[in-house]
């Protein structure tokens, strides 16, 4: 497509690392195995809800906190369809089934709520989080009277697995939207909402449905989530925790360029891991000193500093080319 | 033929009207002018056709069509587009992909990606911008901002283009140059509406002149009528 040769300098390298990567990937189970692909799966699980908060938010400039919402969706989904007392549907059909969940979710509230703007939206879509959380509590407790429901059991490289297939679809959703014209529809709006919609960009619609696409995966990824933990209740499907994170891990990772989130995703949920058994009791002090230092010094989070870095290596490169 | 026409179109702000029972048309082909004093209604006018507004009372009918009521969009592929006073444009977008977008979804059947550079690439010539046209459209000078709002409007196959104060803030050269565009643009086959302050540049290039006062039309007619009205000098000039 012509309209994205401004941007991009050919597909060849960054395919083929993407490439390596996913092989490398792909045979972690083999290779190292047991921890390693734990930590792995929940590595992947931040990047796909890092990478679908980026895919909305980040052009439209809306900020969204209802990751936690269409994850849990897919938590409850999958808790519901794969009960430990035996599966009424095949795994990957409820994989499916969670994201489409999600999805019809963010379908109705964008519908409702994608003409707040800013700080209301935010607000509005914490709000859903908390709504969901507690409309379920009550459902619980005083209709099924189930308190916590226990999921399937599935083996540790299955998850890994499927949670890279997510993965590896989330990414070839992000990339291939971003450089389709909704993308570019996206980011207009996302810049001046009101000349978009007067060069006939149908706004509503754009922002209903790529918002809709972004629950799909994270529902998704919450269906296989399930079976990881095994036994959840609502306060765990719908954990706040799952709306603050994918932000500051796109936040971390810097959202300039594709990999960003996913590296944003990948060092913050490795130093989560890392701090969180080594200094159980400071784990949280250094996490936030962490975020208060990528703000303060590094505005285009991980990825801004990289480029910076590669820029200046090329300069130096360059002058010693010449003498 | 009336290619817009409105009918006791009013629009209220709390109890202020901003625009008030004004029946107006824009002949096709025409360079049709909207003069006014600050505050007189000529943006909120422009709101109320493109579909920002809805009137009330009132009707706009474009082609013979009724489009108050219809949203932006909607206006847009019916084949009617605008700028904006205080330039609207996608700051962080390359200029060339700013042009580009009215062509993808501002035409009636939308246009493919690479179908719609090339058109943004002409439009860019043709509207006079000689920068660089992946340069985002954010870093761009005042005039080349207008001209990318212009291209982006032609891009979605307009067959009426409304432009609000087209030469507001540019140099005398490129207000010049700004007038033979509208003429050029006229020239295509695309029909202008256009809100201007700089007296000699609307008096030069327009038709038809309407005049637009707290509100209220007091006049239209050829540039030498609105020249001449008496009741147009006191409300510039005082009485």
């Amino acid at each position: 497509m012509d309209i994205t040769r401004f941007k991009s300098k050919g597909f060849f390298v960054p395919g083929l690392i993407s490439l390596v990567l996913l092989i490398l990937l792909a045979t972690l189970p083999l290779s190292l195995g047991g921890y390693t692909v734990v930590l792995a799966t929940t590595i992947l699980m931040y990047a796909i809800l890092t990478v679908n908060w980026v895919l909305f938010s980040g052009p439209s400039g809306y900020m969204s906190l209802a990751s936690a919402a269409f994850f849990g969706v897919g938590i409850y989904i999958g808790a519901l369809l794969l009960p430990n007392t035996g599966q009424a549907l095949p795994l990957l059909v409820v994989v499916v089934l969670g994201g489409l969940a999600s999805s019809l979710v963010a379908f109705g509230v964008g519908a409702l709520t994608l003409r707040l703007r800013g700080i209301y939206f935010a607000i509005f879509t914490f709000g859903l989080v908390v709504l969901i959380l507690e409309l379920l509590n009550w459902w619980e407790h005083t209709i099924s009277h189930i308190r916590g429901r226990f999921v399937m059991v599935v083996d540790n490289n299955t998850i890994f697995y499927v949670m890279l297939g997510i993965f590896v679809a989330t990414m070839l959703t992000f990339f291939f939207f971003r450089r389709s014209k909704f993308g570019l529809a996206l980011q207009s709006i996302g810049q001046n909402e009101e000349a978009a919609a007067h060069s006939g960009v149908n706004v509503t619609m754009v922002k209903v449905l790529t918002f809709a696409l972004s629950a799909f995966f994270a529902g998704a990824a919450g269906v296989i989530w399930a079976t990881r933990l095994t036994y959840i209740d609502p306060y765990i499907a719908f954990n706040p925790l799952f709306s603050f994170m994918p932000v500051l891990m796109a936040i971390f990772g810097g959202m300039g360029q594709i990999y960003g989130p996913v590296v944003g995703a990948a060092i913050f949920a490795y130093l989560q891991e890392q701090l969180q058994t080594k200094f159980p009791e400071a784990y949280m002090l250094i996490f936030g000193a962490v975020l208060i230092a990528t703000v303060l010094f590094m505005r285009d989070g991980l990825v801004g500093v990289i480029q910076k870095g590669w820029r200046r290596l090329r300069l130096i490169g360059g002058q010693n080319a010449d003498t | 033929m009336r290619i817009l026409e409105g009918e006791k179109v009013t629009k209220h702000f709390g109890g202020l009207a901003a625009v008030s029972q004004v029946d107006f048309h824009v002949d096709q082909g025409e360079i049709f002018g909207l003069i006014g004093p600050n505050g007189a209604g000529k943006t909120t006018l422009f709101n109320l056709i493109s579909g920002a507004f809805v009137p009330k009372p009132g009707v706009i009918k474009f082609k013979g069509e009724k489009i108050s009521g219809l949203k932006p969009h909607k206006i847009c592929r019916m084949g009617m587009a605008r700028t904006f006073q205080e330039v609207k444009i996608f700051g962080g977008v390359p200029a060339i992909q700013n042009v580009a977008l009215g062509a993808m979804f501002g035409t009636p059947k939308g246009m493919s990606p690479s179908e719609a550079t090339k058109e943004a690439e002409e439009l860019l010539d043709f509207v006079g911008f000689s920068v660089p046209k992946t340069i985002p459209a954010g870093g761009l000078t005042l005039v080349n901002q207008k001209r990318v709002e212009i291209a982006r409007a032609l891009a979605t196959k307009a067959e009426l283009i409304m432009l609000d104060e087209g030469m507001a803030g540019l140099t005398p050269t490129e207000t010049a140059e700004s007038m033979e565009l509208v003429t050029r643009i006229r020239d295509r086959g695309v029909t202008v509406f256009m809100i201007e302050h700089v007296m000699k540049a609307i008096m030069g290039v327009c038709d038809r002149i309407m005049v637009l006062h707290h509100g209220e039309k007091i006049a239209d007619g050829t540039p030498k009528e609105i020249a001449t009205s008496k009741k147009v000098i006191a409300v510039y000039l005082g009485e």
